[in-house]
């Protein structure tokens, strides 16, 4: 078995171990209704991608260590100071000013509802949440955006009390290591690997 | 909460006026095993140059640039797809450009080309779009559509694009339709307009005869919406010709086509529905401030605008496009629209965006009969008749084709040409389509105005194609 394409940064540059894609051959594609005649060939393609969070590193970094990280425009004269943004900012939409990142877990823990939701019968290729999965939009206090997650346990509503959970216990480092339960929710029905 | 400056709101104005003179389509189908891409787009320029009734070689002798929409080039598995299509097209060494803008990718392709000509840069261009949807299977495309939302924030959550566009309309549904059994019914009535609209459409994908209780029935996709609500997902190529007057002039000498008047606007909106900021409703002509201040108590939870339930790119277009064509009330002053319908409640969403009624009653243009060709509950004809094509629903969603299909169909009343093009025996049997034996005219008798919507994803980008009969317009003189 061959191993999964590996990544770290030593000197500013990206080092690579394992493999990056898999090799699987063209196969033809002929017309069943017409002597089997060729219509087309199948282009196998299975890539590893090399991402960069850049700015917002600190945020998947501080949900494997339980805490919901969001931004604040800090800058003096903007017309938006004080704005808080979740989904990360990492500069003000308005002036443009670096903004400063915030510890919003204590928020999150106490204001969040939901705005909306979905239940979604359907995934895309690729998907490993466990199906139908529960879209929530959650809306915090003092927080101008709405941020999107799914809820593990329970039903969503309107004006639903949630908290946040996270992947602490082998974390992706991914936005799915942030998920949400109803308010009251006991630590021991927690998914496996998170916590609050 | 979000200003706009007097700059940004200043209404576009063309430097000369712009004409569509002709336009053409593919078929249109969920899979195409035996044909390229060029080719369809090459049924798609030989139909425009068939209804000037010049040759396509002809054609391609006025065009000097060339605006190319096609959105998704990673299901094709081809960069700078446009730049095959124009080598198969034989337009080298015209300057030529890709565009893409999500599901308003044709709508945003007419903009540029607009532009292009309004300037005085070319005389005519040509506009084309196109999708190639079939080249994976549903659920790889289903991932391929979600790399289009926030690929850090948005897609690993299930990697389903209508999962982040269903929860704004799980929004639209409980504030504006109160969950009612009655809202859910109009919705069906939707999905069996476009279905039952596109059985007279020799281009259409999904033609069916179906009645509310089917929509209901059919499977959820996403409560309340279910398979039935939902856009295509489709394979085809539609393009059409923008020219100044004197060369819309000599196109269409010989020709049924009369140059049309043609305006495009655009707005947008944020990529992630979470970045919505709070703001004012920008008012359109026939709206007043007043009218919107109780809009919390009438509709509760429904005062956060656009929050999740506008469109805020949608208003912008027509506030920018309406502004450019003279219109003060879409209803009044439009005789035929093609609207984005990629899922029925994002319809009827759209029809409050665009001020064919006021937030929160879009339900009304349906219900009222104003939306059919015929309106089921008078006999007469509707005021604004919508998506004869059958829309996304009905007729395709080849996302780079699908601004551009919508403005073919609009200019094919304006010409009073529907019936000659749709009912075509010849064209059925090509197509390898039964002409149902209740074939029905949906010419918009005495049609002069329409408008044509694109509309991308959760709203990112809106345009507005507006096209007159020259001489019908509203504003005698810009
Ligand atoms: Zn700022």
């Amino acid at each position: 078995m061959s191993m999964f394409g590996q990544v770290y940064v030593k000197d500013n540059k990206y080092k690579l171990k394992g493999e990056f894609h898999h090799l699987t051959p063209n196969t033809p594609i002929r017309d069943a209704d017409d002597n089997w005649k060729l219509l087309g060939v199948t282009n196998p393609r299975d890539m590893t991608f090399i991402h960069s969070y850049g700015g917002e590193a600190i945020f998947f970094e501080s949900l494997s260590q339980g805490k919901l990280m969001a931004t604040r425009c800090d800058q003096d004269g903007c017309d938006s100071k004080g704005t808080i943004y979740i989904p990360f900012r990492t500069h003000c939409p308005d002036c443009l000013g670096k903004n400063s990142v915030i510890d919003l877990t204590d928020i999150a823990k106490t204001t969040a509802k939901v705005h909306t939701f979905m239940v979604c019968e359907r995934s895309g290729a690729f998907n490993v949440l466990e199906k139908p999965i529960k879209f929530i939009n959650i809306e915090f206090d003092g927080v101008a955006t709405i941020l999107m997650s799914y809820l593990s346990l329970g039903e969503p509503e309107f004006n639903m009390e949630v908290v946040p959970i996270f992947k602490t216990t082998g974390p992706t480092f991914t936005i799915l290591d942030l998920s949400w339960v109803p308010k009251g929710t006991s630590e021991s029905q927690l998914p496996e690997g998170f916590t609050f | 909460m979000i200003k706009f400056s007097k700059q940004q709101l200043k209404i576009p104005k063309l430097q000369r006026p712009v004409y569509l003179v002709t336009a053409g389509q593919s078929k249109f189908d969920r899979a195409f095993p035996d044909k390229r891409t060029e080719e369809l787009c090459i049924d798609s320029f030989t139909m425009a140059a068939g209804l000037l009734d010049i040759s396509p070689a002809e054609l391609k002798k006025y065009i000097h640039t060339c605006y190319y929409g096609h959105f998704a080039d990673h299901f094709g598995d081809q960069l700078l797809g446009e730049s095959v299509i124009h080598d198969r097209l034989g337009l080298d060494p015209l300057g030529n450009v890709g565009v893409k803008t999500g599901g308003a990718t044709g709508g945003s392709t007419m903009w540029e080309g607009m532009k292009a000509v309004a300037s005085g840069y070319s005389d005519c261009v040509l506009v084309m779009g196109w999708e190639r949807m079939d080249e994976v299977p549903t659920d790889e495309g289903n991932f391929l559509i979600s790399c289009a939302a926030d690929k850090d924030w948005e897609s690993p959550l299930g990697h389903i694009y209508t999962g982040y566009y269903a929860v704004m309309a799980q929004r639209y549904w409980q504030i504006f339709g109160k969950s009612e059994d009655s809202f859910r019914r109009t919705l069906a009535e939707i999905a069996v307009k476009h279905h039952g609209y596109a059985r007279f459409n020799p281009f259409a994908q999904a033609p069916m005869k179906i009645t509310v209780d089917d929509v209901l029935n059919s499977p959820v996709v996403a409560y309340p919406l279910r398979a039935l609500d939902c856009c295509l997902m489709s394979v085809g190529a539609a393009c059409s010709i923008l020219c100044d007057e004197d060369t819309a002039d000599q196109l269409t000498k010989n020709s049924k086509n009369k140059p049309l008047r043609i305006w495009v606007s655009a707005g947008s909106h944020t990529l992630r529905p979470a970045d919505r900021l709070d703001m004012d409703i920008p008012l359109l002509p026939n709206e007043t401030p007043d009218q919107y201040k109780d809009l919390g108590e009438r509709f509760p939870g429904g005062d956060r605008y656009p929050g999740f339930t506008g469109f805020l790119a949608a208003r912008m277009a027509a506030l920018y496009g309406y502004g450019m064509a003279g219109i003060t009330d879409p209803t009044e002053d439009l005789d035929v629209v093609e609207l984005h319908d990629a899922f029925t409640i994002s319809d009827v969403q759209t029809y409050e965006d665009i001020g064919i009624r006021p937030y929160g009653y879009g339900r009304e243009y349906v219900e009222s009969g104003d939306c059919y060709h015929t309106n089921p509950n008078t006999g007469e004809p509707g005021k604004l008749p919508s998506n004869l094509s059958g829309g996304l629903i009905g007729c395709m969603h080849s996302v780079g084709a699908t601004g551009i299909m919508q403005t073919y169909e609009i200019a094919t009343h304006i010409w009073n040409r529907w019936d000659e093009i749709h009912g075509d025996d010849k064209l059925w049997k090509q197509y390898n389509r039964e002409k149902p034996s209740d074939w029905t005219s949906l010419q918009v008798k005495d049609a002069k105005r329409g408008m044509a919507i694109s509309h991308a994803g959760v709203g990112s980008h809106v345009t507005a194609t507006i096209l007159m009969d020259p001489d019908h317009l509203i504003n005698k003189d810009d």
